[in-house]
């Protein structure tokens, strides 16, 4: 392996970056506006549930309890109705979520000290919108009825509850740490997966393997522009979670950049393995998607946790790197944890990388079929 | 005209069929796609793994010990030693809840003494961690009210809540979440295939060939619409026929509506291919595009999070995602089985969004003949 080989791809490959700055543009916009969109518009905290109301009581104390609904901020009253079939096309339609019949005899009920009957309609459509729906229904429910008796009672057993790392339950700060190896992992399939398919399509390979030049000089002078594309990303991404969105990094930063640049080179290894089995930039393109993208989206416990996947797909997840990149995030933003916590997936993480490389180097075939 | 079409179709397909790569990526992507979602996607939250902390070991603390497992909701995995120990569990990530039961539990409830028990959750997924606060709340709440004497609990005034859950009543968020992965896999596939199609053309430079050819703009774009248009319909019957024999999720709607709106949405999303394909140089660049495109599209459509929980801004800004549109159709058809009564301002969302982008490229693409 000769260095000044490298060196020249490396040169050949940035030039061929700059000559084409929408797509360098793009590749540093991504995490920006991937970050922005996750940071503010996606919370998994669930409120302002718009809701209809049926009241046929019409009284103070009807009105009451619909206010709590209200007020708690997790309802949104939209609007009143009459008569049941009046709530179906709210409900059909995905107007409402929730519609709350309060009966007839409601206040005359609570004043003869009887049970009164609440009827609460839920969509359960979106199962996990409706779950916690239905615990909130019942709190508010909970609260009215201790009013209305006047004294709370003691319960027997109570639970004190307390949360740890993320107190104000923001998920926020959940989703953010994961979303850099999300954003990582798609840049990496952006950049990586075309760049052998290319040479390839537009028959420039004929020139590259009539060059002395050898596959790992190939593949690492390929891979280096990419990595500094890569890593420049990281490190946006770092600066925009902690000073924007003001998501603690309790661990050290040299640890975190260290394991960023495994992952990294790892993963591009793997988007030019890709890449030289893709053959054509079209079969590539959709071969990153699902080997890339996909997994590190839906099977690193970024947002799905992976102890609810059936076991089959948790064994998959083991082969995946970006698990072992997110929960080193997660430990890092979150726990401030140290190499002495994180070795397992420090480990893992560099035998994939290193795996991965030297397959690509198999794989390569300098020659004309 | 219909001729040259036709023609153009064929060696579409012949270019797509010519790699064997090409047709097991037009078959597998699709597939591998379904199942992982299908499996994946689910928000439940069951099997939290908790440790257990008694100090009491009694026989009410075994009682509570056993209701939290046979709940379904927690398992207990772990019952550390010391409450060092338990932290470390929580530290390490090896369980998301821990108990604490202390001494005397068991004695104060024989007596009637109001008790304590603690509870930590591990707040990092703040979605679980509520959900599975509550459930321990509930459990521990059910659990007060009958170790209570009955003389006390039975004169107590309570508002009956009775909850119906319409649509999905077993709450399977497989039945939600499958519809949405079907609206998502077509238009991932479609848009790869056609912003990189028109492109590819140029780049490997059968392009000028093409314009030699008598055919006209509008032709090209038609012979390169309609091959993607065929794999997508073929794509979402595909996916469609795994997700209601496989995962069981059943269809309430009319099939035909189905396919008929499939149409609307393959119209937008293949515009949208089509214009990346018009202003990109490389394939490089439309792969890009396409990327910059599908992942705010996704992320804005409600596929993972309602829309009203987002800041308005976001809300105006999820218009322009056909995926948006197209989820209300398949949620509204698999789930409510609603009709075209109500799905109709989607539908036309679709065609008019679909009609705009298509013309628009369009007109992109003579210009750049020219």
């Amino acid at each position: 392996m000769k260095l000044l080989r490298v060196k020249a791809i490396t040169k050949k490959e940035l030039i061929q970056i700059w000559r084409d700055p929408l797509s360098l543009a793009m590749a540093l916009l991504m995490p920006v506006i991937l970050l922005f969109i996750y940071g503010y518009a996606i919370t998994f905290d669930i409120d302002n549930i718009s809701t209809v109301v049926y009241d046929m009581d019409k009284s103070s104390l009807s009105r009451e309890f619909v206010n709590q609904f209200h007020e708690s901020g997790y309802f949104t009253v939209r609007s009143y109705v009459e008569g049941y079939t009046a709530i179906d096309p709210y409900l059909e339609s995905g107007e409402a979520r929730v519609a709350l019949v309060i009966p007839g005899d409601f206040s005359e009920r609570i004043r003869k000290n009887e049970n009164a009957p609440v009827e609460v309609i839920i969509d359960g459509g979106d199962s996990n919108t409706a779950t916690i729906a239905q615990g909130y229904t019942t709190a508010i429910a909970e609260t009215f009825s201790h009013r209305i008796r006047g004294k709370t009672l003691t319960p027997l057993v109570s639970s004190r509850s307390r949360v740890w790392y993320n107190t104000e339950l923001k998920s926020r700060n959940f989703i953010i740490p994961g979303l850099i190896a999300i954003i990582m992992s798609v840049i990496i399939a952006l950049l990586s997966a075309l760049t052998i398919a290319r040479e390839w399509d537009r028959g420039t390979m004929e020139q590259l393997i009539a060059t002395p030049v050898k596959a790992p000089e190939l593949i690492l002078g390929k891979l280096i522009p990419y990595f500094l594309i890569g890593f420049a990303d990281t490190i946006l991404s770092i600066i925009i979670s902690t000073l924007l969105f003001d998501v603690p990094l309790r661990g050290s930063i040299t640890l975190l950049l260290v394991l960023s640049g495994i992952f990294l080179f790892g993963g591009l290894s793997f988007g030019i393995l890709v890449s030289i089995a893709g053959r054509t930039q079209l079969v590539a393109s959709q071969a990153a998607l699902i080997t890339s993208f996909l997994p590190a989206f839906m099977l690193s416990g970024f947002i799905f946790s992976i102890s609810n996947m059936p076991k089959p797909l948790q064994i998959v997840t083991y082969f995946m790197p970006a698990r072992y990149f997110v929960s080193i995030l997660k430990g890092i933003f979150l726990k401030g944890s140290s190499l002495k916590v994180l070795w397992l997936e420090a480990t893992l993480l560099s035998l994939f990388a290193i795996l991965v490389f030297i397959l690509a180097n198999r794989k390569f075939r300098k020659r004309v079929e | 005209m219909f001729e040259r079409i036709k023609n153009l179709v064929i060696k579409e397909f012949i270019s797509y069929f010519r790699e064997k790569r090409t047709i097991f990526f037009l078959v597998a992507t699709p597939l591998i796609q379904i199942i992982i979602f299908g499996y994946v996607a689910t928000m439940d939250v069951n099997n939290v793994s908790t440790a257990l902390y008694d100090l009491d070991r009694s026989s009410e603390s075994r009682e509570l010990a056993r209701r939290l497992e046979s709940s379904g909701y927690f398992t207990i995995e772990r019952r550390p030693t010391s409450p060092r120990e338990m932290g470390e569990m929580i530290d390490k990530g090896e369980v998301l809840c821990a108990l604490q039961i202390n001494r005397g539990f068991g004695k104060d409830l024989q007596k009637g003494i109001p008790t304590e028990i603690q509870v930590i959750v591990d707040g990092t997924d703040s979605n679980t961690a509520l959900i599975a606060m509550s459930y321990v709340n509930t459990i521990i709440a059910k659990y007060s009210m009958d170790m209570m004497a009955p003389s006390i609990t039975a004169h107590l005034w309570r508002l009956d809540l009775r909850t119906r859950v319409w649509y999905n009543p077993d709450l399977r968020s497989r039945n939600y979440m499958v519809p949405g992965v079907i609206a998502l896999i077509v238009m991932l596939t479609c848009l790869l295939l056609t912003s990189m199609s028109i492109v590819r053309e140029r780049e490997i430079g059968t392009m000028e060939q093409l314009m030699v050819t008598p055919i006209k703009p509008v032709e090209l774009i038609l012979g390169k619409t309609i091959p993607a248009a065929i794999v997508g319909y073929f794509d979402m019957a595909l996916v469609t026929a795994f997700g209601v024999f496989w995962f069981e999720v059943p269809i309430n709607g009319a099939l035909l509506l189905l396919v008929l709106c499939t149409g609307a949405y393959l119209l937008s999303v293949l515009g949208i291919g089509l214009f990346i394909s018009t202003i990109s140089r490389t394939q490089q660049q439309a792969m890009t595009a396409t990327f910059f495109f599908f992942q705010p599209a996704i992320l804005l459509s409600g596929f993972a999070t309602p829309i009203e929980t987002m800041p308005e801004i976001f809300q105006y800004m999820t218009y322009i995602s056909p995926l948006r549109y197209f989820l209300v159709i398949v949620r509204g058809i698999f789930l409510k089985g609603v009709g075209i009564e109500i799905l109709w301002p989607e539908i036309m969302a679709l065609v008019i969004l679909g009609t705009i982008i298509i013309a628009a490229s369009a007109f992109r693409f003579r210009k750049r003949l020219a």
